[in-house]
């Protein structure tokens, strides 16, 4: 295996702790080239991706990942060279890889939680089945396409780690069918977004709407805050921090979960999490089957009193 | 207004599901259509409602007892069930699936044009998102993807989408591949009257032949990914559970201190 390209997730012109993920896992596979959707990478982002082991950073300028099948020509033009490409999975990407496989015959997995490569074929593992199941899955065609989960690399620099040289990619974007008629960027919190959080505390029905402990204990713990559908959909907390099968996919190093009941859309979700902990007043909630930690009690009692506690023992 | 949905068979969500071969056992006993593909039925029922003319088709792809799906979307109301089934087909990955409903999709679109297929966002079995992608590249048809809302008018169709850092508004020209999320739409139930004439309603079945596809073009043979292993993960070790009489929040606490998480 020679070359395989990472392409970089950015937001405000810096690179994303899964992007670095990525990168760990494309050197266990090859020499990693970034391959940069958008305006040239600052120096520091450059310097970054080299320190993490890309030999080159391959900018394509004025490509717009939103259409699919222009982000898929725009990385296609940067990896052609490349026997392995690795994306942090997404819906977005995962419409990316579909086409670029088509164009390249290349065979896919998305949602990976890591990859390897024996007798020179690159094997991917993940969970399916709402994380019940493992799976080991072999790409047979001559290039792979992985889509690799946020928080299933641990980020390291690259032991010898040189400096990257940026490369500016040329290439035609074709003219698409579909149109953006409009783009309303969302709001980011100040915590990672909820794919990439090491932590990510959940509330449910059980919270009546009120999220004020349960943002407390995320600030707390460093983590994001996610929801249960049934919360999203009473209004409580936008459609963004829905954690489940039809929402975000997570696998944070802690997961907690207060008063959610368990439903297999939203195991599906956070189930292959780290540490998963359950806050639920009813002893036989399904969340408790797959809690490493399960207090049957009332969020309203336990988180005020857990965070005291927390807060006693970093003075301590 | 004349639209085509794709359902896919899948295993009850609440049911054990297995490995044999790598492949993924079903019973006919537990599956049924795909959740979430009832989302797409009725994203396709009301836009023919609303033109007050047209025509739906339900189209599953898969061995015999794969009819349970269409059968699902017949209870549901639309006019046509066509079922494509071939043992050659077994074990195709996204992209021999995508082929093979692209073929069974021209077929229908050359009769008389479709508008639009529909789809579910994903199927929960497999969930991985990719065939909508790639049945328009294979159809070169235009592709809107993940709708939470869809309209159709002047031979285009508007979708809007929530993905994790912004909404969009994509629109593009007839026809098209949508697929739908469930927050598009509430899926109906179906009534009793259209239960029963389901019970009767015909299947057109398809084999590759019908479609005019080499078999070797799908299946296991062309599928560039092989599942080489699969086992269930084991249940959580050491799981403890308290219930609160008083010191359950300190509990939880020096748990996550003890395992270095606070
Ligand atoms: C096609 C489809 C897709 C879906 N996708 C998703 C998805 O992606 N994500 C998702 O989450 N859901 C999804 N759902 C919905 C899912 O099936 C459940 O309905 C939902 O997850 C339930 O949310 P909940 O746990 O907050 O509510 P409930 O099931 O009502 O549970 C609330 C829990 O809170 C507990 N509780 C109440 N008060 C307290 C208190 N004071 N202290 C402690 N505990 C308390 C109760 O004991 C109960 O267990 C989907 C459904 C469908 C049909």
């Amino acid at each position: 295996m020679t070359t395989v390209a990472v392409l970089i997730d950015h937001r405000d012109g810096a690179v994303t702790r899964p992007a670095l993920e990525a990168l760990t896992l494309a050197r266990s596979l090859g020499t990693p080239v970034a391959v940069w959707l958008g305006e040239t990478p600052s120096a520091d982002a450059a310097d970054q991706l080299g320190e993490y082991g890309a030999s080159e950073v391959r900018v394509v300028d004025a490509a717009d990942a939103r259409v699919a099948s222009r982000a898929a020509v725009a990385v296609g033009a940067a990896s052609e060279d490349a026997d392995a490409v690795i994306m942090i999975s997404t819906f977005v990407t995962k419409e990316v890889a579909t086409r670029l496989a088509l164009a390249t015959g290349a065979g896919v997995v998305v949602d990976a939680a890591g990859a390897e490569l024996v007798d020179g074929k690159v094997e991917t593992f993940q969970t399916v089945f709402a994380a019940t199941w493992d799976v080991r899955t072999r790409i047979n065609a001559d290039k792979a396409i992985v889509g690799v989960r946020p928080n299933t690399t641990q980020a390291t620099p690259a032991e010898s780690a040189g400096a990257a040289t940026v490369v500016e990619v040329s290439v035609d974007l074709p003219e698409t069918r579909e149109r953006v008629v409009a783009v309303e960027p969302v709001e980011q919190s100040d915590s990672a977004p909820l794919a990439e959080a090491p932590v990510v505390v959940s509330g449910g029905r059980g919270t009546n709407g009120d999220y004020s402990l349960v943002s407390d204990l995320a600030e707390v713990l460093g983590g994001a805050v996610g929801a249960s559908r049934d919360a999203t959909d009473e209004g409580w907390i936008s459609h963004e921090h829905m954690v489940g099968q039809t929402g975000t996919t997570v696998t944070p190093a802690l997961y907690v979960a207060c008063g959610i009941s368990g439903a297999v859309h939203h195991r599906g979700g956070m189930q292959a999490s780290g540490t998963i902990v359950s806050i639920n007043m009813d002893p036989d909630a399904p969340i408790f089957e797959i809690s490493d930690f399960g207090v049957v009690g009332n969020l309203f009692d336990v988180i005020p009193q857990a965070i005291e506690r927390i807060k006693e023992h970093r003075a301590s | 207004m004349r639209i085509l949905v794709t359902v896919k068979h899948t295993p009850d969500l609440q049911s054990q599901r297995s490995f044999t071969d790598g492949r993924v056992t079903r019973s006919a006993e537990d599956g049924t259509m795909n959740e979430l593909d009832e989302n797409a039925v009725e994203a396709a029922l009301q836009l023919v409602e609303a033109a007050g003319e047209g025509e739906v088709y339900a189209l599953t792809v898969g061995g015999p007892d794969a009819v349970a799906a269409v059968r699902k979307a017949l209870q549901l109301g639309v006019n046509h069930a066509l079922h494509v089934s071939d043992e050659a087909i077994a074990g195709s990955d996204v992209f021999g699936t995508a082929k093979v409903i692209a073929a069974a999709v021209r077929k229908v679109h050359e009769e008389a044009p479709l508008d639009l297929v529909i789809t579910g966002m994903a199927a929960l079995d497999g969930l991985t998102s990719m065939l909508p992608t790639a049945l328009a590249a294979e159809l070169d048809w235009s592709q809107l993807t993940l709708a939470s809302a869809l309209s159709v008018s002047d031979g285009e169709a508007t979708i809007e989408r929530h993905l994790a850092d912004a909404h969009e508004t994509l629109a593009a020209p007839l026809p098209a591949v949508v697929s739908v999320t469930d927050e598009a739409n509430k899926p109906r139930f179906p009534n009793f009257k259209l239960i029963m004439a389901a019970r009767k309603a015909p299947v057109t079945v398809w084999t590759l032949g019908d479609l005019g596809l080499d078999p070797a073009e799908v299946g296991a043979g062309a599928s560039r990914t092989t599942v080489v292993d699969a086992s269930p993960r084991p249940p959580r070790a050491d799981r403890v559970k308290v219930t609160d009489t008083g010191d359950a929040g300190t509990q939880l606490a020096d748990f996550l201190i003890e395992k270095g998480l606070a």
